[in-house]
């Protein structure tokens, strides 16, 4: 078949979901109501480190209206212990409570208001303990450790060589070189050495956790679930309650948001549990308080060294990253190595010695977030880009533009050569912000640049249905949280199967019905669940040539598909008709199946990266010398994307990044004392408002249709956040001379620098 | 305790325990889910309903202050299936993602555009900062508010 221009794809329709969405009528997990549903309520430690010498749930289960009530040591029934990593997290403390809000005790009971007053009747027994906070307080000489048993692995293959140090709070070290740093920054013109920090901040998923699990002798465990990869929560279920993978049942309706924090077991396993022992379907649905009890972003402490000679070539790089994981692994150790992997961000740098460590603390337990470690490093290299252009007088455009990886250069041998142009992009970014052209005075601009690699080897596989009439079923397990994979997967279909957008149905991802995908992160579904949907829809229009040729008695060279039909030289068969040929009857369906399994490589971490993520940004801003006050009045952000496939959610997406990241740039920062997080609620933590959003805010795209997923794309919705950080700060630095190291940028934190600066 | 509420038009005679939260009425006794719960503290907005065409956090309204109220959820909305200029915006502008704040902004904006039918940019955000979306980054959001605003006028 000859190329033809696309019908659907690259077009901005409205989401697939959005009726459903506007109107009110979209169910999440909190919004279901199963027949005899009993209500959870979880009480959580006070102390942020603590031995549990006892817990007493009789008193709780005695309760009339109670119909379970569990901590720790009831759980003999089961495996007790999870996490992706290492399976170092008790579905309840066991013996030892290590952070603030760690689930201690739960009970089920017919109505909320039943096990809140039973959560009332639990008696526990602590000795509190000398927790440890900060990387300082866990990394100094004999700390306290928050875990002293060996851990057990996880469920990863790439993680099968984690290194914890024995009696240290280190649960895993990385380390990634090339060439000779040492010797390249003895010899370097220019040598920058800074450390800039990174604080815990929280997804704030505006629907917090829930999950509504069921068991049944017939089909095992269902369970309704918020999560972003049913499938890596059907594994922690199935090895927890050493139950077959086919009689674990993960549905994922509607997600009210993700970023991260969904992805892996949260509440499943205890929603299980619990519903085990009631003997009836349960429901446990979080607080926001309790969301800030259950995940956050890895809070990093990182030290680069790099050096440039006078010409503006970056020839090495040296890094040491202390990433604060919390109290339990959760997937911090691939955080931590695949962030740090990246740790010279787009550059050509020939000597590079990168080394980070995962440590644990007595805090809320950090995972996967928007960026997936690569912030915390992008903020301090691309702060000392800049400042390495003030020492050698370059501009900061100019310079990034030098040490770009070019478009099929290699990143790391074995790894996917560089599949996009950073060049485009940075200059698209200074443009449209004006980089040449002077600004008021009272403004600064400022830019930075980013690379992230998707996770690899991963796994999506999908089926597609042509049925009878001619509409589509597509079964994928990508989750639906906002970012609009459902209407970029019907696009996929819709464009390789020749029917109307309103024909496609992108079913919700069950693990009964819709086929295995690893994980909906790593900004990898449009790519590889987009790929996998594309194939099967190439199976199935391959099924639909076959027939009709031989029915016809022609080539399939000679058939085309146009608009639900195929069309031979001398007649147009609607598929209805072509299914009547096939099955002689009016029933049957083409069945269509893709696998995209790229598998192991020799690449550093173990697979090739299916795309790189590539992104800049460049902000203008302005400071109230007065109060210390930083606004973002304009920002731009261009991402490289091979392909939009869906520009109008492309642009929602990446929008949705550049204002996250100003949270953490400016405003957001869980804080703790003693122990104790001073403002886990919304009321005492401020994400972006409306107000707080750039009055212009511009997302562009380089599309050059080099991507590997379906039609050229590549994954995006990451990228636009990571530079924020830096692009700000290094605004802010040109306007004052001001650089700061540790975010957020508060406006305390800027006055006291701008006096210190006089 | 017994309270009578037109709920989007249709009249309900409810007897409630004196603390019941508006959001919870609404959604369990009535199954009325559009309006969401998430920061149970009056912040984000996301519980959002109009009780006699003023916004308020139905999380932390009690139901019987709502007695003998007209209560206007996301479910009400609509007329039929005509959706609200506010909706159709909402739609073609790209401000839905997730939707979890999406009924509680649209009722906000909803309250808005009752009280100022030409509403600025100055004055959407201002009127924004009791609803919260993690999605967005509100650009499209605002979009689709003026744009509403436009086609109601």
């Amino acid at each position: 078949m000859s190329a033809r221009p696309l019908r659907v794809v690259g077009r901005p329709v409205p989401r697939v979901d959005g009726l459903e969405k506007v109107t009110g009528r979209a169910r999440y997990v909190t919004d279901l109501v199963i027949p005899g549903m009993a209500h959870a309520r979880v009480m959580r430690s006070p102390y942020a480190h603590a031995r549990v010498r006892r817990v007493d749930v009789t008193r709780a289960r005695a309760l009339t209206g109670v119909l379970a009530a569990l901590c720790g040591a009831d759980l003999t029934w089961c495996e007790p212990y999870y996490g992706p990593a290492y399976r170092d997290r008790p579905v309840l403390a066991i013996d030892v409570a290590r952070y603030e809000g760690e689930p201690v005790a739960a009970v089920a009971a017919v109505d909320e208001a039943t096990a809140d007053a039973a959560l009332d009747l639990i008696e526990v027994d602590y000795e509190p303990l000398p927790p440890v906070i900060t990387l300082e307080e866990a990394l100094a000489p004999g700390a306290p450790l928050v875990h002293t048993g060996k851990p057990q692995a996880g469920i990863f293959a790439d993680l099968s060589t984690l290194r914890p140090e024995p009696g240290t709070n280190i649960c895993h070290q990385f380390h990634f070189a090339r060439g000779d740093s040492a010797g390249a920054l003895a010899s370097a013109d220019l040598v920058l050495d800074d450390t800039y920090r990174f604080p815990p901040v929280q997804h704030y998923a505006m629907e917090p956790h829930a999950a509504v699990a069921v068991w049944s002798e017939t089909d095992g465990l269902t369970i309704w679930a918020s999560s972003q990869n049913p499938y890596s929560v059907r594994v922690e279920l199935a090895k927890m309650f050493d139950v077959p993978l086919a009689r674990i049942r993960v549905v994922v309706p509607h997600l009210g948001g993700g970023f991260g924090s969904k992805t892996y077991a949260k509440l499943e396993p205890l929603a299980a549990a619990l519903a085990r022992a009631a003997g009836r379907p349960v429901r446990l649905a979080a607080s926001v308080a309790e969301a800030f009890q259950t995940v956050r972003r890895c809070a990093a402490r990182v030290h680069v060294r790099v050096g440039f000679r006078r010409d503006g070539a970056l020839v090495a790089v040296e890094c040491d990253a202390d990433y604060d994981v919390g109290a339990y692994a959760d997937i911090g150790p691939r955080v931590v190595q695949k962030g740090t992997y990246t740790a010279t961000g787009p550059y050509r740098v020939p000597h590079v010695e990168l080394a980070a460590r995962a440590v644990y603390t007595n805090t809320t337990p950090g995972g996967a977030f928007r960026g997936f470690g690569v912030p915390q490093l992008a903020w301090a290299l691309e702060s000392l880009v800049d400042a390495a252009a003030d020492r050698l007088g370059r501009d900061p455009v100019e310079l990034r533009r030098q040490n770009f990886l070019a478009h099929g250069e290699e990143f790391a041998p074995g790894d996917t050569p560089i599949d996009g142009k950073l060049e485009e992009s940075l200059s698209r970014a200074a443009e449209a912000i004006g980089w040449t052209r002077a600004s008021a005075a009272d403004r600064g601009r400022g830019v930075a640049a980013m690379l992230k690699a998707s996770v690899a080897p991963s796994v999506s596989e999908a089926i597609v249905r042509l049925h009878t009439d001619g509409s589509v079923s597509v079964l994928a397990s990508a989750v639906e949280m906002g970012q609009g994979t459902r209407t970029v997967l019907a696009q996929i279909a819709a464009e390789v199967l020749c029917v109307l957008l309103a024909r496609v149905t992108v079913v919700q991802p069950d693990t009964a019905v819709t086929p295995y995908d690893q994980t909906t992160s790593s900004s990898r579904s449009t790519t590889m669940t987009g790929r996998a949907v594309q194939v099967a829809s190439e199976d199935v229009r391959e099924q639909l040539l076959r027939i009709t040729a031989e029915a016809l008695g022609v080539a399939t060279r000679d058939l085309t598909l146009d608009e639900g039909a195929v069309v031979a030289p001398a007649r147009r068969l609607p598929y209805a008709e072509v299914l009547l040929l096939r099955f002689g009857m009016s029933g049957g369906e083409l069945i269509g199946r893709g696998v995209i399994a790229p598998g192991r490589t020799a690449a550093p971490l173990g697979g090739s990266t299916p795309f790189w993520e590539m992104a800049v940004g460049a902000a203008e801003v302005s400071v109230d010398e007065e109060t210390g006050a930083v606004r973002v009045e304009r920002y731009v952000s261009v991402a490289d994307v091979g392909r939009a496939v869906n520009p109008l959610l492309l642009e929602g997406q990446d929008e949705g990044g550049v204002v996250q990241g100003l949270g953490h740039t400016l405003l957001e920062e869980m804080l703790y004392a003693d122990g104790h997080l001073l403002n886990g609620t919304l009321l005492l933590y401020r994400v972006p408002r409306a107000d707080d959003a750039p009055e212009a805010l511009e997302c562009h795209f380089v599309e050059n249709a080099d991507g590997s997923g379906p039609f050229g794309a590549k994954g995006a919705g990451e990228g636009s956040l990571i530079p924020v950080s830096p692009a700000v700060a290094n605004a802010l630095a040109r306007l004052t001379g001001v650089r700061l190291r540790d975010l957020p940028l508060t406006p305390e934190r800027v006055w006291r620098a701008l006096r210190a600066r006089r | 305790m017994n309270l009578t509420m037109v709920v989007n038009g249709s009249s309900h005679e409810l007897d409630v325990a004196p603390h019941s939260l508006l959001l919870d009425v609404l959604r369990d006794s009535l199954d009325l889910k559009g309006a969401k719960r998430s920061c149970d503290t009056q912040v984000c907005g996301a519980c959002t309903v109009l009780v006699d065409g003023q916004a308020v956090s139905a999380c932390t309204y009690l139901a019987v202050e709502a007695d003998g109220c007209s209560v206007l959820t996301v479910e009400g909305l609509a007329d039929g299936e005509a959706l609200d200029p506010l909706q159709r915006a909402f739609l073609d502008a790209g401000a839905v993602q997730c939707g979890f704040c999406t009924s509680g902004m649209l009722l906000t904006a909803r309250a808005l555009l009752r009280e100022n039918a030409a509403p600025s940019r100055e004055d959407i955000l201002h009127y924004l900062r009791g609803s919260l979306c993690r999605c967005t980054g509100y650009r499209k959001i605002v979009e689709a508010i003026m744009t509403a605003a436009r086609t109601t006028r």
